[in-house]
């Protein structure tokens, strides 16, 4: 009862004419940047942070724009799946499978409109989900003390590689990078500055939304540029649509389908080290192996759309469980959503939830609202959202790479920030052609000072005693839990990611 | 060997970390770790990794050919330049230049490509300043 009196203040906060327009720009532009190639959830947040903050939005309304952004375009980036076959974004690369077949079937519209609602059905419980499982987990939080937040940070970073990680050396290398970058400036406890090599502009530290948007979002351009991809993958391709609305019957199948992946990829999202991409795959082999008798699946079953859409749009829902209740995030989207909440300076965690109650049930209500909009907005505008398709990257790109530069200038008005960006920008194709993932180095310089803040009042405490990092049962369960989480991707990870690539090129095979 | 030279990279990267922690001044009132052990531990953990990239290299990743490299190269130097004369040209000037050449370099034809940036740079100024009120770099024209 409590909850949803909390969740009905939460309406109250969001209801507003200016909350209300800017959730339904936030799913316009969100579907838009899922829906185009080269432009995920990540990117699109990213450089969107600098510009939200800048225009002096409130918190509230700025996290109602940025989250329906993260909605939007995991809604958005299935359409190119449909439609190119080619992803929006990582974790739409399940729904090429069947949706594409669909297409060429000549029921795109069918597909579309029943990814949406999957999409809606997904992120519909797994909110219900954040809403009742978050509060539980902030009882547990409110038991950690600073070494218990200590080993929580660790175990954020050894499982963000997750199950299908390849090379955890690769993985542990970035986070390295990442915390090691958060360390430069001045040191909150002693106020000795560290790492800044005489360099006055460093003092303040890096700012980590500089980070961001040249890691994500330039060098994303750099790669554009390397390839000399400037003209649109659907330039010369005829799409029919089709007719839009599923019969009642397709429906009607659809529906334990996505009940059941609704909830499987919610789990996804919430346990650590697993994500979207993860919960649209799981979703998928379990209900291939479920209800694929006839061996449809891969040839444009509808069920075969539904399933990994509702998977991986309830897996970013329940991403935002850990995120919201512990301050740590399981993925790299909501790693960019933790960077939207500390650059509007609050701290997520469990003391928000009781210190700023409005904050989270607005944003709880805002997501619900921007599920409305969004399966509102999906259906009947999804012509005006496959022209978006037609923008080539030659002209993209450049907008890209420049609406970035505003908005950091915008924070800073330094050119010193920029060059900044451009190293990062650089630094970013060079680790992406080396195979090492960018969201442990965003996540470090996120949380690397919070993680070096906790360790050294967890010692101090006990009167430098290093051994206090590890005298708790609970901190002991996490270290368990951290150094497993660690370790089994070397064990077992390459045999997952050959499987996970070997059922897309078998389906892919059979219908290209 | 792209891996075994990032990984000697990462290695001397790392020592060179623990030498800046090393060197940290440290000051008279301190906690009981201070500022240096939490940055040596990054040190380690760095150089760890550094050395099993080294050891147990990843498959070659696909570098560009030459010309690709020099390409980046240009378009990384286009945008130190942007960033540097922003303040002294103004918003307007120096973003319709570069984007120009970004839209030029990635394949559209010479003419489009100035209009495209122009019309990108204008594009910007209004939605942005104009209308959202964000406060851009002003050159001496004033915009």
């Amino acid at each position: 009862m409590e909850t949803l009196n909390s969740l009905a203040d939460g309406f109250v906060i969001a209801l507003t004419w200016q909350n209300l327009l800017l959730a339904l720009l936030g799913c316009f532009l969100g579907t838009i940047m899922g829906a185009l190639p080269g432009l995920g959830p990540s990117n699109g947040v990213a450089i969107l942070i600098p510009l939200a903050f800048t225009l002096g939005l409130g918190a509230t309304p700025s996290l109602i724009l940025l989250t329906s952004v993260y909605y939007g375009a995991m809604y958005g980036g299935r359409i190119s799946s449909i439609l190119l076959n080619i992803p929006g974004d990582e974790p739409a690369m399940m729904t090429c499978l069947d949706g594409y077949p669909m297409a060429q079937q000549g029921r795109a519209g069918e597909a579309l409109s029943l990814s949406g609602i999957a999409s809606f059905v997904g992120a519909f419980i797994a909110t219900w989900g954040l809403i009742l499982l978050a509060p539980q987990l902030v009882k547990i939080a409110l038991l950690f003390g600073p070494a218990e937040y200590f080993a929580l940070f660790t175990l954020a970073f050894a499982t963000l590689g997750g199950v299908a990680s390849t090379n955890q050396a690769k993985t542990a290398f970035a986070a390295a990078i990442g915390i090691g970058l958060a360390m430069v400036g001045v040191d909150t406890q002693t106020g000795v500055p560290r790492f800044t090599f005489g360099e006055v502009h460093l003092y303040d530290g890096i700012d980590f939304l500089v980070a961001i948007v040249g890691l994500f979002a330039l060098s994303e351009v750099f790669i554009f540029l390397e390839n000399k991809h400037g003209s649109s993958d659907a330039a010369g391709k005829k799409v029919v649509i089709g007719r839009l609305m599923p019969s009642w019957a397709v429906l009607k199948q659809c529906t334990p389908t996505m009940l059941r992946t609704s909830f499987l990829g919610f789990l996804a999202g919430v346990l650590p080290g697993a994500g979207a991409s993860l919960g649209s795959f799981i979703s998928y082999s379990m209900e291939k192996r479920l209800v694929d008798k006839e061996g449809t699946f891969g040839k444009g079953d509808p069920r075969g759309v539904a399933a990994p859409e509702a998977g991986n749009n309830a897996a970013a829902g329940g991403a935002l469980v850990p995120m919201l209740a512990l301050g740590v995030p399981g993925s790299g989207t909501t790693a960019v959503l933790l960077a939207v909440l500390l650059s509007l300076n609050i701290t997520p965690g469990p003391l928000l939830f009781s210190q700023q109650p409005d904050v989270v049930w607005g944003l709880i209500a805002a997501l619900f609202i921007a599920n409305f909009m969004l399966l509102a907005l999906n259906i009947p505008m999804i012509g005006i959202f496959t022209r978006v398709l037609l923008v080539p990257p030659r002209i993209l790109m450049p907008i890209v790479a420049m609406v970035s530069f505003v908005g950091i200038y915008g924070i800073s008005g330094s050119s010193f920030d920029l060059q900044v960006m451009i190293a990062f920008g650089v630094a970013g194709w060079v680790l992406r052609k080396l195979d090492v993932p960018l969201v442990p180095v965003i996540l470090g310089t996120l949380l690397g000072n919070a993680m070096e803040n906790n360790l050294r009042r967890a010692i101090t405490i006990d009167n430098g005693d290093w051994f206090a990092l590890i005298d708790s049962p609970l901190s002991l369960t996490l270290w368990a839990i951290a150094i497993t989480g660690f370790l089994l991707p070397i064990i077992i990870g390459k045999v997952f990611k050959r499987r996970m690539k070997m059922s897309r090129d078998q389906e892919s095979s059979t219908t290209d | 060997m792209s891996d075994r030279i990032f990984g000697v990279i990462g290695l001397a990267l790392a020592i060179g970390y623990a030498w800046a922690a090393l060197i940290i001044e440290e000051s008279f009132l301190s906690d009981a770790v201070g500022p240096k052990a939490f940055p040596l531990i990054i040190a380690a953990v760095l150089a760890m990794a550094s050395i099993v990239i080294l050891l147990k290299p990843d498959p070659e990743p696909r570098w560009p050919e030459l010309p690709r490299l020099l390409e980046i190269g240009a378009a990384v130097l286009v945008m130190v330049l942007y960033a540097n004369v922003l303040p002294e040209i103004g918003f307007v000037i120096a973003t319709a230049v570069a984007a120009s050449y970004l839209t030029w370099r990635l394949g559209t034809a010479p003419l489009s490509s100035l209009v495209t940036g122009i019309a990108t740079s204008l594009g910007i100024y209004v939605v942005f300043h104009l209308v959202l009120g964000l406060s851009l770099a002003k050159g001496p024209l004033g915009f």
